[in-house]
């Protein structure tokens, strides 16, 4: 299926599809600018707010000119005011609206968790079931060009721990779509956190509106010797470490979990009892981040089935560093999974 | 360079009833005998709902409870100007603005008794659960007017909080967007001067609550609150001027707290009873009653009658609240996500509370 399928870069997408004529490859930053698009397009009320999104520039792309087309009524720039937006979204959506909040960086939306955790996440339940809060925010992860400490964050292993929240990070064009689609018009809060570094990435995305499940993984790439199981960007950088075992005989399962909050561990089991063994990949850190809830849900439903420790790729436990030099021994990546999957092949 | 005045702004504080219950004719708004009676008769609910909560409590059939005492004019009065289609964001001092607007009084003895299902509001009633969090729910009713704005409805929101929450980062954000946006919004802050043992000088250095609404370009007016009429004309004013697209305004209701903050509370211990009292001579109902004597629209008998068909609606509401099933276990996940997740599922059957 092509739309399965992760392609490293641009002309590799090409490539596939100059094979397969009629493919139409958009940029996961077109992607989600599309759905955004046809959902105000399909349904009135939907409406877009954040701060800086009429931009020229468009939160990176994703927003542009959605204002010229819809009106400032429906794309909304907004002041300065993080929690009071996430406030009249949560308002907004009680009373049918289907907000969208843009968060141009991970790090901004701290400012917004008190709507978050003790509104969003909680009226259907003090209601008693009697309303729903629509609402889906959009938060980016920044890296590189100095973005450090405080604009480069993963923050999604907080939102977590939260009844009431579904959190999505999609890997691929064709995902960014069909999760933005599914969230907007999903009668839940549901947060999507981006990886800058994908919006470049080229897929295969279908012109007309889809919705992705959330809530449901995909394999990726299938292998019998170890599953990684990785999030966002390390959807990426697993394929590519999977390609390089494959050279040395070693073939791994690759399972971009997709929608974390609800987590498919339905599928990673299955997976691990085929392999017996286990990495996970995040783009944050490691305690208590989602590579924790992964292996505590194979190890409490599928225990006998490891062969070998679980092994989790994660960043160190520091803030980011701003010097690139730093940064480079910072981040995880490719080289980080292989040995991962080589350390797990060792024990067993 | 000379210097030279850009802008000024003047607070207007708007009052129809005095304290001797004469009311001003050119203000009063055009109510007949048979509107004041039931004015009258929704404080003289909301007032016994109050005093049979408090007793509940001390029994230990209630939990904390927030008293409305004195405060009955800036609920009823604002209550009574809405319409069936504008949204209501109370917070946990709104008894009288609830009971007003018809919210069932036993859902409201339910939730006090700690049951969620005591704020399902019934159907037709734009009523958000009340917020225990200070001036959190400010936000959201800017953000419910600028729905309506978006669907093209022409009705309004209202939020109802007190002097502590206008000191909170929630309500400067939740105002300057309503004045950004021009949000059909009516924001009311019961100011009772006192945000449980803080007084209202310690909240801001400004003069008035109502000034601050100048700094957001939005309308700002103080009305006495314990003028059932006054804080009428207020609101409705606010929400034709909201419903007809000229935006938000703050209406600050300027009255008292005469009880305890909360049952919680203890108040003798940070005010002084002289100051109490003075405002006891100046609380709601005994205004409104020499007012409707005067237009011989009132008798003792009369009174006698509305308080005991008053008691008996509310021990009715209590003994429907009390002998209400409890909610089911399963409730507890049921209502978490809008639609079950797999894992939800599994532990429906894990715990044993799937029917």
């Amino acid at each position: 299926m092509p739309w399965t399928k992760v392609y490293a870069n641009k002309a590799e997408f090409e490539k596939i599809s100059a094979e397969q004529k009629g493919l139409r490859g958009l940029t996961y930053r077109e992607a989600i600018l599309e759905a955004t698009e046809q959902a105000l397009t399909a349904d009135k009320n939907v409406f877009v707010i954040g701060e800086g999104i009429d931009d020229p520039g468009g939160v990176f792309g994703t927003t542009k000119d959605l204002h010229l087309k819809f009106g400032a009524d429906r794309v909304m720039d907004s002041p300065l005011a993080e929690n009071g937006i996430t406030g009249i979204t949560v308002g907004a959506a009680v009373a049918g609206a289907r907000p969208l909040l843009v968060h141009m960086r991970v790090d901004f939306l701290p400012l917004s968790l008190d709507q978050i955790i003790n509104h969003a996440a909680k009226w259907h339940y003090m209601f008693g079931g009697a309303v729903r809060v629509p609402l889906t925010i959009r938060a980016i992860i920044g890296r590189g060009w100095g973005s450090a400490a405080q604009h480069s964050q993963s923050l999604q292993a907080m939102l977590l721990n939260i009844p009431g929240l579904k959190v999505v990070m999609p890997a691929t064009p064709y995902d960014a779509k069909g999760l933005l689609y599914a969230a907007i018009f999903d009668n839940n809060p549901v947060i999507m956190i981006e990886h800058r570094w994908l919006y470049e990435h080229m897929g295969h995305v279908p012109a007309e509106p889809y919705k992705v499940e959330i809530g449901k993984g995909i394999v990726r790439r299938q292998g019998k010797d170890a599953t990684i199981v990785a999030i966002s960007l390390m959807v990426n950088e697993a394929i590519k470490a999977a390609d390089e075992l494959s050279k040395d005989g070693i073939e791994a399962e690759v399972i971009d979990i997709r929608s974390l909050k609800p987590l498919d561990s339905d599928l990673v089991i299955e997976s691990v009892k085929k392999t017996g063994r286990l990495i996970v990949a995040d783009t944050g850190w490691k305690d208590c981040g989602i590579g924790a809830e992964i292996i505590t849900r194979v190890v409490e439903d599928a225990f006998e089935s490891l062969r070998a420790p679980a092994v989790r790729v994660a960043l160190p436990e520091a803030p980011t560093p701003a010097s690139p030099a730093l940064e480079n021994a910072y981040y995880r990546g490719k080289n980080d999974i292989i040995a991962a999957v080589k350390k797990t092949l060792a024990r067993s | 360079m000379p210097i030279s005045i850009i802008d000024e702004f003047k607070i207007r504080r708007l009052e129809v009833l005095d304290e001797s219950g004469e009311a001003d004719a050119e203000l009063m708004p055009p109510f007949d005998g048979n509107e004041i009676k039931k004015i009258f008769e929704r404080i003289i609910l909301a007032r016994t709902f109050n005093q049979r909560a408090l007793s509940l409590q001390r029994e230990g059939r209630l939990g904390t409870y927030a008293s409305i005492l004195g405060q009955e004019a800036s609920q009823v009065g604002s209550a009574i100007a809405f319409e069936q289609s504008d949204w209501i964001f109370p917070s946990f001092r709104e008894t009288g603005v609830l009971l007003a607007l018809g919210y069932p009084a036993w859902q409201l003895f339910r939730y006090w008794s700690g049951d969620e299902r005591g704020m399902s509001a019934p159907d037709g009633l734009n009523i958000f659960p009340m917020s225990v969090p200070v001036g959190s729910q400010i936000p959201h009713a800017t953000g419910t007017a600028m729905a309506m704005k978006i669907r093209g409805a022409k009705s309004a929101s209202a939020v109802y909080f007190g002097d502590g929450a206008s000191s909170r980062g929630d309500f400067h954000e939740a105002l300057n967007l309503a004045g950004v946006f021009k949000a059909p919004a009516v924001f009311l802050c019961q100011n009772n001067q006192w945000a449980i043992s803080v007084p209202r000088h310690l909240q801001t250095a400004a003069k008035t609550i109502a000034q601050r609404a100048f700094g957001y370009g939005i309308e700002g007016i103080q009305v006495d609150g314990n003028d059932v009429f006054a804080v009428y004309r207020a609101t409705k004013d606010a929400l034709n001027r909201a419903k007809s697209g000229q935006g938000a305004t703050l209406i600050e209701c300027f009255t008292y707290r005469l009880d305890d903050h909360t049952t919680s509370d203890d108040s003798s211990r940070y005010r002084s009873a002289e100051e109490v009292e003075e405002w006891k001579k100046k609380e709601p109902l005994i205004r409104l009653r020499l007012f409707m004597k005067k237009k011989g629209l009132w008798t003792q008998a009369y009174e006698d009658g509305v308080a005991g068909n008053a008691l008996s609606e509310i021990d009715k509401a209590i003994s429907q609240a009390e002998n209400y099933p409890p909610p089911d276990k399963a409730d507890i996940i049921r209502f978490t996500n809008a639609r079950l997740t797999l894992r939800q599922k599994k532990e429906l059957k894990t715990l044993g509370w799937e029917k």
